[in-house]
Order: structure tokens, then sequence, then C-alpha cells
């Protein structure tokens, strides 16, 4: 490196990520609209390469020294390639079904590194000013939470954790977990007790906050979750990015804190749910208990009758939900709508912000199978639309529709906007049997007179639908 | 350590920007664009080679080495799975034209 100066070197660096930033903001901007999405990774994506290139100029500025340096070089050669390699191999290949875990394992990895960060500099444990020294330790606490966090929260989408542990006093237990390691993080940041046991003491904690403050968190919370570890995530760069006095770091984490704390609210938003009773409720499947009692009976319907109707209808709203994502039946929900727009029949597809585990979960899927934009509305667009439509086609999905939020004030779920499907015609509900939802309410549609249900997996029932249709001729 | 008032017109404005760039951003995006607003906080990568070129005992080394291989590992499966999201988008963008309606 002794070919550049370290002056040349440092300027190049700087010079470097201010561009960096800028393609990071532009390719988020792009990635904001439909038309231009694609091209927005790229942009970000080409940040991220000259970023990468050029801090391995940084050793020609004085960082690191003296014979080890040539060890660490290669080091961070060989983590990289390890890291991004292991990386690659499991984005490419995992089911379009599972992307918001792989998000959460990404996500968590980032809060990792940031946190890793915060602990090279911790366990120097050499005087800070107090600033830097609060920033590490904030940057530390907020990464291991979101570490560890993030970690749970794959395990539950995965299927790998299946029960939410929950006992009373949780919440007393986590603001003491946390009591405790803002205690540590203050001994460390004012350097009074920097030492390598209280440093190890203080991520200890952090990390086992985040796995108790996620464990209590029902499944049907996960988007928002995610979300909002992403956000963490973020903040926890872009504090890091202060320590080491690195601008693209700063710019690029406070960017993505700042707009994954605004789509952790949006999503929260849309369940109609405080993000505080997101995290302290402990909703998401306690809520059977809850609510009033539901009567009638749940009907049941044969493919084919299922099928008659659909086809001879003239307008069918489709409502997508986990179900369809887990019985991968996006495809074929394609093919039917293809096969009744051309018997005439208006189809749409009507899609709850929250529907699925991540928000536009639902509308990632139908892009794959090839649904066009168009006739996929949201929650806004298409509700008045329920009433003027004969079948409602309900693939999967199960709170988002039930009208309890409607009218039930003693439900969990009161006030949520929902898809009014239950105004519909006909309502034809695909699922697998007559458990209850993600959130364990009792769905009030199941048990309408003009619903009727359609029991199977998603793909499966979709398929049988086909077939119904096809035989009409 | 950049000033301190500096760093705070800093914070602010990137704050400003990531709100802003989000405030209009149609649902159907929400995933992709949590995905790569995930990729981007991989930029965390530059931090951890920092870190490493600095290590100078075993476990600074050690940890370095975890920060660096979690940090690529953000980075690279942040782009894969954004980018791959985002394909889907292009081919259905394409069909849109040429319609879908009977």
């Amino acid at each position: 490196m002794s070919f550049l100066n370290p002056s040349a070197a440092k300027w190049i660096i700087d010079a470097a990520y201010i561009l960096v930033a800028f393609l990071f903001i532009t390719g988020l901007k792009r990635m904001s609209s439909p038309v231009t999405a694609r091209g927005g990774i790229l942009w970000a994506g080409l940040g991220m390469v000259i970023a990468t290139l050029v801090t391995f100029l940084a050793p020609a500025t004085g960082v690191g020294h003296g014979p080890e340096l040539a060890t660490n070089f290669g080091l961070v050669v060989v983590a990289i390639a390890v890291g991004g390699a292991l990386a690659w191999w499991s984005g490419k290949r995992v089911a379009m079904t599972d992307m918001p875990q792989m998000i959460a394992l990404y996500n968590g990895f980032g809060g990792g590194a940031a946190a890793a960060i915060a602990a090279v500099e911790l366990y120097k444990g050499v005087e800070q000013p107090l600033a830097v020294g609060t920033l590490a330790v904030l940057g530390g606490l907020i990464g291991s939470v979101s570490f560890s966090g993030s970690g749970i929260a794959f395990g539950k989408l995965q299927g790998l954790i299946k029960k939410s542990f929950r006992f009373s006093g949780q919440q007393v237990l986590n603001l003491v977990i946390l009591a405790a390691a803002v205690l540590h993080g203050a001994l460390i940041a004012t350097g009074a007790h920097a030492t390598p046991g209280v440093v190890t003491a203080f991520f200890l904690l952090a990390l086992v906050l985040g796995i108790t403050m996620t464990l209590p968190i029902g499944g049907a919370d996960m988007p928002v979750v995610i979300s909002l570890y992403n956000a963490l995530t973020g903040l926890a760069v872009g504090f890091e990015g202060f320590v080491l006095n690195n601008a693209a770091m700063i710019i690029a984490g406070t960017v993505v804190g700042s707009a994954g704390t605004l789509l952790t609210q949006l999503m929260a938003k849309a369940m109609n749910r405080s993000l505080g009773n997101v995290l302290f409720s402990g909703f998401g499947d306690t809520g059977g208990a809850a609510g009033g009692t539901v009567t009638g009976s749940q009907k049941p319907i044969d493919a084919n009758d299922a099928g008659v109707m659909m086809a001879f209808a003239q307008k069918v709203i489709v409502v997508p939900g986990y179900g369809m994502a887990v019985g991968q039946a996006q495809h074929k929900v394609w093919e039917l709508a293809q096969l009744l727009q051309h018997r005439g029949v208006t189809v749409r597809f009507a899609i709850h912000p929250v529907a699925g585990r991540m928000p536009g979960h639902m509308n990632v899927l139908l892009a794959e199978a090839g649904v066009p934009y168009d006739l996929i509305a949201d929650l806004e667009e298409v509700n008045a639309e329920f009433e003027t439509t004969d079948v409602a086609l309900i693939i999967g999905a199960n709170d988002v529709v039930n009208p309890v939020a409607r009218n039930d004030k003693s439900s969990p779920i009161y006030g949520m906007p929902i898809l009014n499907a239950d105004k519909a015609k006909n309502v034809v509900v695909i699922k697998r049997g007559q458990g209850q939802g993600f959130s364990g309410i009792e769905n009030a549609l199941f048990y309408l007179d003009n619903t009727r249900m359609l029991y199977g997996d998603a793909q499966g029932a979709v398929n049988q639908l086909i077939q119904a249709v096809k035989a009409i001729g | 350590m950049i000033d301190g008032v500096i760093a705070i017109y800093i914070f602010m404005l990137a704050a400003f920007t990531g709100y802003e760039v989000i405030s209009r951003v149609p649902v159907i995006l929400h995933t992709p664009l949590m995905s790569g607003s995930n990729f981007v906080h991989g930029i965390v990568l530059v931090g951890a080679m920092y870190a490493m070129f600095e290590a100078s005992s075993p476990l600074a080394r050690v940890i370095g080495f975890i920060g660096v291989a979690m940090a690529a590992g953000n980075a690279v499966g942040g782009y894969v799975v954004t980018e791959r999201m985002l394909e889907m988008f292009k081919s259905s963008g394409q069909k849109k034209p040429s319609g879908g309606h009977p």
C-alpha cells in the first residue's frame, strides 16, 4: 500500500463514501416505485461494492500497523469470502415463501456485526470521550438485541420455535434485564469500569434481552417485529459510524433507521395497534380466550359447486393470506383467475396490509406468479367493492377478514381495519381445517349464512377449483 | 469523531431523508423495500473491516472476524433476496402493458 500516500488514500475513501451515500439514497428512492424498483437495488448494490473496495485502501491511511496488518488484511478477505458465500448460497436457494425469515436472519447478522464493532472498541478498554463511549455502548446494546431478537424471529418463522413462552412478570423481567444492561453500559461509557468482565456482562445482558423480548411475541406480529429490528440495526450501524468516524455508515445507518421506523409504524397502524402493544401485550396467540363466542356452524362446500359458483359470477375478489404462501398456491391462483377472466368474470385481488407474515408478502407472491399490478387492490380501494361482488374467495386468510374486528368490542382485534369480505354475496373460504387463525381468535366470517368452507391445502383446493371451472367448458 | 454539532446535523438530515424516501411507498413494495433497507445497513461491513484492520489482540481478531463475516452475510444475503424479489416485479411489470384483462 506504499504506492499511495496517506492523504491521497484518505481523500479517495472520503470521496467514495460521499458517492456511496448518494447511491444508497437514490437506490432506496428508486425502490419505492414499482417502475424503477429493479434499478434501485442495482444502484445500492454498486454503492456497496464501491464502499467495500475503497475500504481496502484504509491501511494506506495508517489504519492498523506492524506485522499484524498483513494477517488482519488476509483475515478480512477470508471473512468476507466465507460470510458472503454462505449468504449468497442460502439467499439463492431459499423458497420465495421463506423470504421473511431470511430477511430476519440477514438483519440479525447486521445487528451482530454492529455489536461486534462495539465489542472490539469497548474491549480495548481505553478512555474515550463520553459521547463516543455512549454511542459505542448504545450501538452495541441495540445491535445485540437486534441480533438475538432477529435470531428468535427467524426460529419462529422457520418453525424451529413453535411455542410462545410467556409467564407473568415477563415484562418486569425484561425491564430488569434492560436496566442491568444500561447500568453496565453506563459504567463502560463513563470509562469508570470498562474492564473486560463488565463489557462481557453488558453484551450477555443485551443478547438475553433480545431473546426474552422476542420469545413472547406471537407469530402474527412477526412482520412488525422484523421491521422494528431492521430499523434498530440501521440505528446501531449509524451509532457505530459515529464511533468510527465513518460518514457512509452514519448516513446509510440513519436513513435505514428512520425509514425502518416509519415502515414499522405503517405496519402497526394497519393492525390498529401501537408498537408498544405489539411488543408488550403478548397478543398473537393468546386471543383465543378473549372475544365473544361465535354461534352457528361452518358449512362445507364441494370444489365443483364452488367452481360453478365462481364461473357464473360477475365479479370475484380473491383474498390471499398466509395459507396461500404455505401452500405455494400463487401460480395456481393466477391460473384460476385467468380461467375466470376468459369466461368474462371480473377478477380482483384484495390485499390486506398485514396479510401473510410481512407487509407486501402477498404482493411479492402474486408478482412471482405474474399477476399484473392493476388487478391488485389494497384495503381502502377495494372495501367498497365487496357489496357488488358475487364471490369473495378467501385463500388461507383469517384474521384480516374477521368481521369481529368491526363489531365486537371485547375482541383483541377490535378496531383493526379488515377487508369486508363478509359483505360479498357469497364467500368461499379455502382453509386447511377447522382450527383458528394465527391470532387464535374465532372467525365469525366462517359461520355466516353466505359463507361456505372448502377444506384442503391452498394448492390442492385451488387445483380442484381449476378442474371444476374447466369442466364447465 | 466528527464535531458534535455537525454530527447532530448529519444525523437529523439523514433521518429526514429516510423518512421522506419511504413516506410515499405503495404497500406492494413494502417487503422488497424492507429487504432493500436491510441490504443497505450491510454497510456495517465497512466498519467491521476497519475494526479488523486495527485488531491487535487475539480476542479483537476473533470478534472482528465474526463481525466481518456477519456483515458480509448481511450485505450479500440482503442483496440476493432483494434482487430476487424485485426480479418478479420486472416480469409482471412487463406483462402489464399487454393486459390481463379479457
